[in-house]
């Protein structure tokens, strides 16, 4: 019964950690059509962010959950100006810059820090299930994987900025027609997915060393992530996060963690080969 | 000039430059950097491979060092095993192509949309090289070959005489089969794109509904292309494995992002410009190597970025429509140039 919980304890803390770091690609896009290939080094120099703002003596808290987010925020801000205004409607473009992108801050920021591993030791302790140990930090990541989740929901579900945003994504002539400037929507949505990028680095900085090569380790997952689950953000990245993150957990627990990665790889390929439009192209349409 | 005229023009101005570079470079270049030319033909190859696979049917495979880091790993291990490296490249040919036609049959017969393709075909290569770096240790090994993590396989075997074991190639001997290799495959896909599979393929990236409506089979199509692309990167793997060794390296981001710098910067649909684009970048990035406390991805990311911005075209096509601007009108109609045709 214990190892019952224990092991529905570490599924549900893969799955939050899908969603934590799915989350910022799935809004960019799913809203927008953009995939960000430097989602991975966004979560990097969140999760900088995030060590640098403790160091300097911030709360740990304060730094991770505000320092990062809007750091990246920021830099997103830059980047779309910049960059990803230049190429939209030309998706494959918008990939291989991002992918430029992404390879120019892994060669600057290993010329600025260096090639070491720093991190943060990871808060909370550990609480006791029956005669199983499991650290605090899970379970706070569970809770921020709602937290986060609910908090786009009613985002875009009941704020102004949700309405607006979800109209231009559908029909950007018809809602510049009606005042809103497109330019601007998109603005904001890149920098919203990109402040969750910062978010999702600083979150799970704690778990991981941060090197500037750590993005490679989350973007191949977080693609998979948000492919498998299709457009619709929500429930996409939801569905696919359960659905993978259960198979990659279970086949860890198994065999090893990159049997479990494999594994999940090959379950998201055959669905893709049966859905090619994702989860939610298929069931769940009509949902955010 | 018709279409095969060209092409044979093109394959002579090639066969000409590899017996130069064959019948000079052996004797003029010191035995590093020879060694050196041996890696960038094999990188060449690699170009090629993405330039056909993306340039000739349109697929935009952002793994192809998938297939290129297979086709070592084969050679390695399928050498080691049999004690003779002649014997290992038919069957590194073979894990290549079939890794390459799986793949493919599972994205076209899927009907998987090109943005789609590339992050598959990326995620593919990210897990190869994850599954590569976590084989240390002695319960992984192919027969008598360890996969040996991190490090790979150092005592990848040499290149051999066919049939006899012992008489592996010198240096010089390997760069001449890797140009002969380079060449061979670039005269290839040339030949490819007369015939009629090759006119279909050009036809179903140029416009794949139109292509489709006509009657020809899209998937069929793009799964061939896919497959020899593949075939020519696991040829490019036997041979970088036999002047450097294997690696997990061989799957990574890095590699696979530079395979696709190559491509766009020399231009998508040309051939000989990626494999131009690959030497000149590869040059740039050894000297940026030298420099101290400069880190490579930084120039490879900004080189991407600006190609991305400025020249999409790439800097052949791009040259191309300059010189045909510049040049005198000729009378002829029909001068204005075909910019999507796979040209050289």
């Amino acid at each position: 019964m214990d190892l019952a919980l224990a092991v529905g304890l570490q599924v549900l803390t893969g799955v939050a950690m899908l969603v934590i770091v799915s989350l910022g690609l799935a809004v960019v896009f799913g809203m927008m059509r953009v995939i960000n290939l430097a989602h991975g080094e966004f979560m990097m120099l969140g999760a900088f962010a995030a060590v640098l703002a403790s160091g300097a003596g911030l709360s740990l808290w304060v730094a991770m959950l505000v320092v990062a987010p809007v750091a990246v925020g920021l830099f997103g801000l830059v980047v779309e100006r910049l960059l990803i205004r230049r190429l939209y409607g030309r998706m494959v473009d918008t990939m291989l810059a991002t992918w430029g992108l992404s390879l120019a801050l892994v060669g600057g920021m290993t010329m600025l820090v260096g090639n070491s591993v720093s991190g943060v030791s990871a808060p909370l302790g550990s609480v006791a299930i029956g005669g199983f140990r499991t650290s605090g930090y899970d379970l706070f990541l569970i809770g921020a994987a709602v937290a986060l989740s609910l908090g786009v929901w009613a985002a875009l579900r009941f704020t102004r900025w949700g309405l607006v945003a979800r109209g231009t994504m559908q029909d950007a002539e018809t809602a510049s027609a009606l005042g809103v400037a497109p330019d601007r929507v998109y603005a904001a949505t890149f920098v919203a997915g990109a402040a969750l990028s910062g978010l999702a680095g600083a979150l799970l900085a704690p778990l991981s060393g941060v090197v500037p090569t750590m993005g490679a380790a989350y973007i191949a997952r977080a693609f998979i992530t948000v492919i498998t689950g299709g457009a619709a953000i929500l429930a996409g990245t939801l569905s696919a996060s359960g659905l993978l993150g259960t198979v990659s957990t279970l086949g860890t627990f198994l065999s090893t963690p990159v049997l479990g990665e494999v594994a999940m790889l090959a379950v998201a390929i055959v669905l893709l080969r049966l859905l090619p439009r994702g989860i939610t192209g298929r069931v769940f349409r009509r949902a955010l | 000039m018709t279409a095969a005229g060209r092409a044979a023009l093109h394959i002579g101005a090639a066969a000409a430059l590899a017996a130069a570079a064959v019948t000079v470079l052996p004797g003029a270049l010191e035995l590093f950097a020879l060694i050196n030319a041996t890696v960038w033909a094999a990188m060449a190859l690699l170009a090629l491979s993405l330039a056909f696979a993306w340039g000739a049917g349109g697929i935009l495979c952002f793994g192809q060092t998938a297939f290129f880091g297979l086709g070592g790993y084969a050679y390695a291990v399928a050498g080691i095993n049999f004690g003779d490296g002649a014997l290992a490249v038919p069957v590194a040919l073979a894990v290549a192509t079939l890794a390459a036609a799986a793949l493919g049959w599972l994205m076209f017969y899927g009907r998987v949309g090109d943005v789609y393709m590339g992050v598959i075909t990326l995620t593919v290569t990210l897990i190869l090289f994850k599954f590569a770096n976590s084989t240390a240790g002695e319960q992984w090994r192919i027969g008598a070959a360890p996969l040996g993590g991190f490090n790979g396989i150092p005592q990848t075997p040499p290149l051999n005489w066919p049939g006899e074991p012992d008489n592996a190639l010198t240096p010089e001997q390997v760069f001449v089969f890797a140009v002969l290799c380079l060449f061979g495959c670039y005269a290839a896909v040339k030949l490819v794109l007369l015939t009629r599979f090759g006119r279909v393929a050009v036809a179903i990236k140029e416009n794949e509904l139109r292509a489709e409506l006509l009657g020809y089979d899209v998937r069929a199509h793009r799964l061939g292309v896919f497959t020899i692309g593949g075939a020519m990167a696991g040829l490019a793997g036997v041979l970088f494995a036999n002047c450097v060794f294997v690696s997990p390296t061989m799957f990574s981001l890095a590699y696979a992002g530079q395979v696709v710098i190559w491509v766009l910067v020399g231009g998508v649909g040309t051939f000989a410009g990626p494999m131009a684009a690959c030497v000149a970048l590869q040059a740039l990035t050894a000297w940026a190597g030298t420099v101290p406390g400069f880190d490579p991805n930084l120039l490879l990311g900004g080189v991407l970025l600006l190609a991305v911005v400025a020249v999409p075209r790439g800097l052949l096509p791009t040259a191309q429509s300059l010189l045909v601007r510049l040049r005198p009108r000729p009378r002829r109609r029909g001068a204005e140039e075909r910019p999507m045709a796979p040209a050289e």
